[in-house]
């Protein structure tokens, strides 16, 4: 099963620049409403960490906190060295976002999409289509314009322009949804690619099976708290991981 | 931010070229306003040229409002704002981008509507120079103003209904401005209108600068 890190006290951990991301006592408002309410967690660079929780926990607050688009009202949130209380645009060319939407703009072809997207995160033409190639994107689907896209395809685009931005950080919302077998054997290749190159994965997902078995270390968060795995990053793995069984068994009951 | 600039506004001009919303929606709609004004008032060419100038620019306006909507509705659907701000991209290049995309369907709208205009309201063309740079001017002003509100307007759930309450009352200088100012050029006294263009100038200019600086912070608000 997917190694769960004792808890260990607030503090033991120091900044370290072998961790991608370092958050303490981290506070994220949504209005008033505390979406992240004190946050506790380190993630060694090289990690795949997985998150789970229950729906409304905070786990999408987490992974865009950690990207950058949502602001830390509280506590101490450092990711791939940038605090992001002080600036949270620096850490934004660094980090790939996968989440719910596809963020594709529904009148351009996907080749429009891939390329403004990876231009405007400061990559190339080519990384954009030699990502739409890997994603399986070539041939007539290139000229096709999202809007005519199915579900899985928008995901296969949305993966393609993370692709593309070749991030040091993967921030990975229920990356499963939505695709079909294939697709989901690819993502998996791809986070295993990623990670051997250096990357560090946050995977947020309620598909544990699929999830544990590409996850290094997981933590359980809800109520806006990470219950679970409180902090001590595990060290990276030398290799990509061998998939680790996943343990219905001792899933929290809340957890869908 | 150039650079920025560039990307973002062909990014918008192309999925304006593909969704054809201002060529098939957009246009009509802006020609409608003035056949209907036509209607409205009178049927005398006499009085349709005297007051041609205001309905061009309240038919300008109108379209304009439609053009910025559009304009941040593209980023509100599947949240590709979130993307914009993702890529990093600097917040005055976004701004410049996104109100140059605004300005360069607004001059093809202005032709457009000068050929209607001619056509339809029998108005003869006196000082060329003093219309080009009125249209110049109130065109930046518009899509600028226009571009500052449509993303503080951007995040709200009113934004449809909420834009026109915000931009109709700063962007009335602009109409008044630029319909005195194309008063004088038509009716071949310019130096009556050279002090309309100068404010139309000054509203550009404060309004360009505002968004250079400010668009970053509003758009990470919206």
């Amino acid at each position: 099963m997917v190694p769960m890190t004792p808890n260990t006290p607030r503090g033991d951990v120091v900044s370290s620049p072998n961790l991608a991301i370092r958050f303490r006592s981290a506070v994220s408002l949504l209005g008033r409403f505390p979406a992240l309410a004190g946050v506790d967690l380190d993630v060694a660079r090289g990690e795949v960490l997985l998150v789970r929780g229950p729906n409304g926990a905070g786990k999408t607050t987490l992974l865009r906190a950690c990207a950058g688009l949502v602001g830390i009202s509280s506590g101490e949130a450092d990711v791939l060295g940038h605090d992001l209380r002080a600036d949270r645009r620096a850490v934004r060319r660094r980090v790939g976002l996968l989440g719910h939407a596809a963020f594709l703009y529904d009148d351009l072809t996907v080749a429009d999409n891939l390329r403004f997207a990876a231009r405007a995160s400061g990559s190339s033409k080519a990384a954009a289509d030699a990502a739409s190639a890997r994603l399986g994107l070539d041939g007539r689907l290139r000229h096709l314009t999202a809007a005519k896209l199915s579900a899985g395809q928008r995901r296969r685009v949305a993966l393609a322009a993370v692709l593309a931005r070749q991030p040091e950080l993967w921030l990975l919302d229920e990356p499963h949804a939505g695709l079909d077998a294939a697709g989901r054997d690819l993502l998996d290749e791809l986070v295993r690619e990623a990670v051997a190159a250096g990357a560090t994965v946050l995977l947020a997902s309620h598909e544990l099976e699929r999830a544990a078995a590409l996850a290094t270390r997981s933590v359980v968060i809800a109520g806006g708290r990470i219950r679970d795995g409180l902090l001590g990053a595990a060290p990276p793995p030398a290799t990509p991981t061998t998939p680790a069984t996943p343990d219905p068994g001792k899933e929290p009951a809340h957890v869908a | 931010m150039w650079r920025d600039a560039a990307l973002v506004a062909g990014k918008d001009l192309r999925v304006e070229a593909r969704s054809r919303v201002g060529v098939n929606q957009v246009v009509p709609f802006a020609l409608l306003v003035l056949v209907l004004f036509a209607f409205a008032l009178d049927s005398d060419r006499e009085v349709l040229a005297k007051v041609g100038p205001g309905l061009f620019w309240v038919a300008v306006l109108f379209a304009a409002l439609l053009g910025i909507q559009r304009s941040f509705v593209i980023e509100a659907d599947d949240d590709a704002r979130d993307a914009l701000r993702l890529s990093g991209l600097d917040g005055a290049g976004i701004f410049l981008g996104k109100a140059g995309a605004v300005a360069v369907q607004l001059v093809v709208l202005e032709v457009v509507l000068a050929v209607g205009v001619v056509v339809l309201y029998d108005i003869h063309l006196r000082s060329p120079v003093l219309l080009l740079l009125t249209c110049v001017a109130a065109t930046v002003g518009l899509a600028a103003a226009g571009t500052v509100y449509g993303i503080i307007a951007a995040g709200l759930r009113v934004r449809d209904t909420l834009l026109p309450l915000l931009v109709l009352p700063v962007l009335a200088p602009v109409l008044l401005a630029a319909a005195r100012a194309c008063d004088a050029a038509l009716a071949g006294a310019p130096s009556d209108g050279w002090p309309w263009v100068r404010l139309l100038a000054v509203f550009a200019t404060v309004y360009v600068t505002f968004g250079v600086v400010a668009f970053g912070a509003l758009l990470e608000e919206s």
